[in-house]
């Protein structure tokens, strides 16, 4: 129940978000929320498009970040945690353990449309290119202080505690752990691998809670980004 | 003392009915020995499996309000003080009589999986396994075989029809094991798949949420055996690589196994 709420209430504000088409960049310091970047139509603040822009402009509801975001939508959609989690909290097989499930046949992951599951470590390795990207969207506004410069305000906290979260979720990925080491025979030949392994499945361990975390920084972050950008709030600035 | 209302599953093959008992109950006991001074009290021809009495044989599998638990290490203090306890047999396995079932299903699933095939080279003599490598099949050898995780399990628990092809996840933990051998050098991930039913679990995780042991079969068997299968089957360098190179052997699952009406 809560899990449904829950991802209900991220899909229903990022949607709400990604096809505003506006308030996602603040000029002044270079805060770029996630949900834009990278930021690809041609309408796009120049200095918001960190990697260039597609000579087209997009029709209204077409997503400026149109690249990504489809890709970050199919990697938590073929992640193992959140597969578990909305098999069980909205398709119901199973609605809770020892509980009867409500459905005549069930097949699994075997059909077809199921079979893509077993992709997820190409979404994966895209995503790891994308949260690259907003490693690199998080810097770049340390740079651009009030009066030009190094400075902090809260909105680089912000960020940078997200783009901390996305990291923790991204690389505690069950996919990430079997390249790293899981799919080895022996540890014990490949000890740097077995250590790699050995961290990764730390944040594994964790991959729900980090799931959600990072799902709430996405979502504080984008949030706060949008305040400034439509002018009802100023960043807090601690430095600078 | 205090005196408690058990209600038991009485009956054998399809006919059973709950049957209600009060009984007594002492402090720091068990649902095994409730069931056990019913037995000796009430009920003398009550059919209980057991035998260790220290959740270390997995014989005492039951369900307890529903739950699937071992009796022998469900303490009575977990019910609140007028909880009714219904004790019924494991639903997924044929009963045989109140509280006992038929296993068989588990070790025909057991015979079906090649077992340990080392380097024909080597002799027994020949091995240096490391601690980390022990330590990660150590994980799933700690399984009692109590069957909870196969009975939990709504692949099978739901759907009778899904046993041809699945092993549980008890025996999808042994092949992820032994795929995960040092010195083994068969290739399971494609029966895996075809024959064990690999696909069929979706990672709900209620085998790791039942499991006495704390035996963590999500995580790290069933996942990593899927992420292995994927390697095998939905990778599509690797697929290329079979189509034009030379293909590594799939080892077929042990030979007449499968009863015959299965083997179509
Ligand atoms: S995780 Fe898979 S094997 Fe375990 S209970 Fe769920 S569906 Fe069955
Ligand atoms: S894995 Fe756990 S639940 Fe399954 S049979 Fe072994 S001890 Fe029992
Ligand atoms: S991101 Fe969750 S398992 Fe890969
Ligand atoms: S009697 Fe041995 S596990 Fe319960």
């Amino acid at each position: 129940m809560l899990t449904t709420l829950g991802l209900a209430a991220f899909v229903v504000y990022a949607t709400a978000r990604v096809f505003q088409q506006d308030h996602y960049w603040v000029g002044e310091y270079h805060y770029l929320t996630p949900f834009y970047s990278p930021c690809l139509a041609a309408q796009c603040v120049p200095e918001a498009s960190l990697f260039g822009r597609i000579p087209v402009e997009f029709p209204p509801l077409v997503p400026y970040a149109l690249l990504s975001l489809p890709i970050l939508l199919l990697f938590r959609v073929t992640c193992y945690y959140y597969r578990k989690a909305y098999y069980r909290s909205i398709w119901q097989a199973p609605t809770a353990c020892a509980v009867q499930e409500p459905h005549r046949t069930y097949t699994g992951e075997t059909r077809p449309l199921m079979l893509g599951q077993n992709g997820h470590r190409y979404f994966f390795y895209l995503v790891v290119a994308i949260t690259l990207i907003n490693t690199w969207d998080m810097a770049v506004p340390f740079f651009h202080g009030t009066d030009g410069g190094f400075g902090v305000g809260l909105g680089n906290i912000i960020m940078f505690v997200n783009v901390l979260m996305l990291w923790a979720y991204t690389l505690g990925c069950h996919s990430c752990r079997h390249v790293m080491g899981g799919r080895l025979k022996s540890f014990g030949k490949h000890p740097v691998r077995y250590w790699l392994w050995s961290r990764i499945s730390v944040l594994n361990s964790r991959h729900m809670l980090f799931g959600w975390l990072s799902i709430a920084t996405l979502m504080t972050t984008d949030f706060y980004v949008s305040l400034m950008a439509s002018g009802t709030i100023t960043d807090l600035r601690l430095f600078n | 003392m205090t005196e408690r209302t058990f209600r038991v599953w009485r009956g054998s093959g399809e006919n059973g009915e709950l049957t209600d008992y009060t009984v007594e109950v002492n402090e720091g006991e068990v649902v095994l020995d409730v069931l056990h001074r019913l037995q000796a009290t009430q009920v003398p021809d009550l059919a209980v499996r057991w035998n260790c009495k220290a959740g270390k044989c997995g014989s005492c599998s039951v369900e307890i309000n529903g739950m699937p638990r071992l009796s022998c290490m469900t303490r009575m203090s977990v019910f609140g003080p007028d909880e009714t306890v219904t004790v019924t047999p494991m639903r997924t396995f044929p009963v045989v009589r109140d509280l006992v079932c038929d296993v068989s299903y588990n070790y025909e699933k057991a015979r079906e999986i090649p077992a340990f095939t080392p380097d024909p080279k080597t002799s027994p003599g020949d091995f240096r396994m490391q601690q980390q490598d022990v330590e990660r099949s150590q994980e799933f050898r700690k399984c009692i075989e109590c069957f909870l995780c196969n009975n939990v399990c709504h692949v099978i628990r739901d759907h009778e029809e899904n046993k041809e092809h699945f092993s549980g996840p008890r025996y999808l933990m042994r092949v992820a094991e032994l795929e995960m051998h040092p010195e083994d050098t068969a290739d399971r991930r494609q029966i895996a798949q075809d024959e064990f039913g690999m696909g069929y679990c979706n990672i709900t995780k209620c085998c790791t949420e039942v499991c006495p042991e704390g035996i963590r079969i999500t995580d790290n068997a069933l996942i990593p055996l899927k992420e292995r299968v994927a390697d095998r089957k939905y990778d599509p360098l690797v697929w290329l690589g079979n189509t034009i190179g030379r293909r590594p052997k799939d080892t077929p699952i042990v030979p007449n196994t499968r009863r015959p009406a299965e083997e179509e």
